[in-house]
């Protein structure tokens, strides 16, 4: 397997056959409190996709240079990476606050939502600890590169997801539903079938 | 026990926290951004529920606004007078206090009252409803598909098993999103110490009225003629008290013969900070001169519990 297809295969695992949120489940909360309309979804996806990735980077960077050589991450991994994801979300919304308003406008208010969410939370201990991908042919230890890609493919895989399902719940707003279905059990029903639908993807990899 | 890796795992958890604190620290200094101190203390002013009504996206909008000098310190509808005080000695302004103001929904034909002449099965929306006719027999009465309910910031509007909304006096914050959307303009915004609502606009009169509605304001003109302070009149075909001249006496309601006009009475228990009573009826309403002391109230007769929002 040549790499190019390997980084090809690892972003389309990540995104789509392993789906954070319709295949493992993971950041329900976002998912569904944030996908009542198109336009707070897409600056969640966004913020998401930005914070995911820095927060990655920096969780691969202590692990593979202090809790691994001192021998402690296997019991301290999440209380560190808590740690500094926190501490990542606060200094970029300092930054951002400082440096572009118009930035900071757009992607503010989604900054303190995600500071210890819980799927950032979980790309960062994937890229450092791969389990669901071990089965695949990539190394159990990711590289830099590798941990990236992962990274943003979780994170491509969570926005186009929470686009769709915002998109589908402004039109289930208007559609004739039973009293007792409307707002958010109607919104867990469409969920699981859209999750049904993904699981179509697993079986594009011959494992 | 090997206790350099405990050694190791507290020098790490507290080198990340002390690093981290100190880049923190540092950032807020380095990038701190110089905000209006006014900003904040209107932001604490406001009621904080981000309701829209002053047609700024939240209230921290509406406190840069105010700061800015490019919003009327009356900026919140909702938070009523209290807050447009308070934000007026934030920014220095001598402020003269309104009275608060709570909705009011002119409509009492539920369901059985006003029976349903055809089935609508469009758009869950009072405003799409509205444009076909309703399906209602009363063309002005509340069509009960929860528009205002759902615009409401605070849940302060519920539906009763009759399909008519009630509004929460407890929780109703006066911020008139209702008022705005309710398509057959049944909601009206009238001052909290308002007593005495006509609970019908119906633009029928006599027999008219009746068969679409039997609590309808029939536009009799007694009532008008019962007010000491001459604050009812019959406009349109139904009546409307002009709250400030009104007295909540509470004659009126005693005259009314349908008894679209109903007393509202506090009571510290209730869920929804009180109920409507009809007042015991005066047989003859001009035999005596006075009647200015508050008639005995007596319980309505169809039952009214229930009605927490579902």
């Amino acid at each position: 397997m040549n790499e190019a297809w390997r980084y090809f295969l690892l972003f389309f695992g990540a995104s789509l056959v392993a789906n954070i949120l319709l295949i493992r489940f993971i950041a329900l909360c976002p998912f569904f409190g944030v996908s009542t309309s198109l336009e707070t979804s897409l600056g969640m996806s966004i913020s998401v996709i930005f914070v995911m990735t820095m927060a990655t980077s920096v969780s691969w960077i202590a692990w593979n240079y202090v809790l691994k050589p001192l021998g402690v991450g296997e019991f301290l991994y999440i209380p560190s990476f808590i740690l500094i994801i926190a501490s990542l979300v606060q200094f970029v919304e300092m930054v951002i606050k400082k440096t572009s308003p118009p930035l900071y406008r757009a992607m503010g208010i989604y900054l303190p939502l995600i500071t210890t969410n819980c799927a950032v939370l979980a790309a960062a201990t994937e890229s450092v600890k791969p389990g669901f991908f071990t089965k695949l042919n990539v190394p159990y230890h990711y590289g830099f590169p590798e941990a990236l890609v992962y990274t943003i493919g979780v994170a491509a895989g969570f926005s186009l997801v929470l686009i769709l399902f915002a998109a589908m719940r402004e039109r289930l707003e208007l559609a004739p539903i039973p009293k007792f279905f409307r707002g958010v059990p109607i919104a867990f029903i469409t969920a699981a079938l859209f999750s049904l639908a993904f699981m179509g993807f697993a079986g594009m990899f011959n494992l | 026990m090997d206790w350099s890796l405990v050694w190791k795992a507290v020098i790490s958890l507290a080198g990340f926290g002390i690093l981290l604190g100190a880049i923190l620290a540092v950032a807020s200094r380095r990038f701190h951004v110089e905000t209006d101190p006014k900003v904040a203390e209107i932001l604490d002013a406001l009621p904080g529920s981000n309701c829209g009504a002053c047609g700024l996206p939240g209230c921290e909008a509406a406190a840069e606004a105010v700061a800015r000098g490019d919003a009327p310190v009356n900026v919140c509808r909702a938070g009523g007078p209290d807050v447009t005080l308070a934000v007026g000695r934030i920014m220095g302004l001598e402020v003269e206090a309104g009275v608060a103001q709570v909705a009011h929904i002119h409509c009492r034909g539920g369901r059985s009252l006003s029976p349903p002449v055809a089935f609508y099965q469009g758009v869950s929306s009072c405003r799409a409803a509205h444009m076909l006719g309703g399906g209602k027999a009363c063309p002005f009465g509340c069509l009960g598909l929860q528009d205002c309910a759902d615009v409401c910031p605070v849940s302060a509007i519920a539906f009763d098993e009759e399909g008519i909304s009630r509004v929460n006096v407890r929780r109703c914050t006066g911020c008139g999103l209702c008022a705005d959307v309710c398509p057959r303009d049944l909601i009206e915004m009238v001052p909290s110490t308002a007593r005495v609502f006509v609970r019908c606009r119906s633009q029928y009169t006599g027999k008219k009225a009746t068969a679409v509605c039997k609590v309808a304001c029939i536009g009799c003109r007694r009532c008008e003629k019962a007010c000491p302070a001459d604050a009812i009149h019959v406009q349109d075909g139904f009546a409307s008290i002009d709250y400030e001249k009104c007295t909540n006496c509470g004659d009126c309601a005693a005259v009314c013969p349908t008894d679209s006009i109903q007393v509202w009475v506090g009571r510290e228990g209730h869920p929804e900070g009180g109920e409507f009573v009809v007042p015991e009826k005066k047989k003859r309403p001009r035999k005596e001169g006075g009647g200015r002391e508050k008639p005995e109230a007596r319980e309505e007769a169809p039952p009214r519990e229930g009605g927490e929002p579902s």
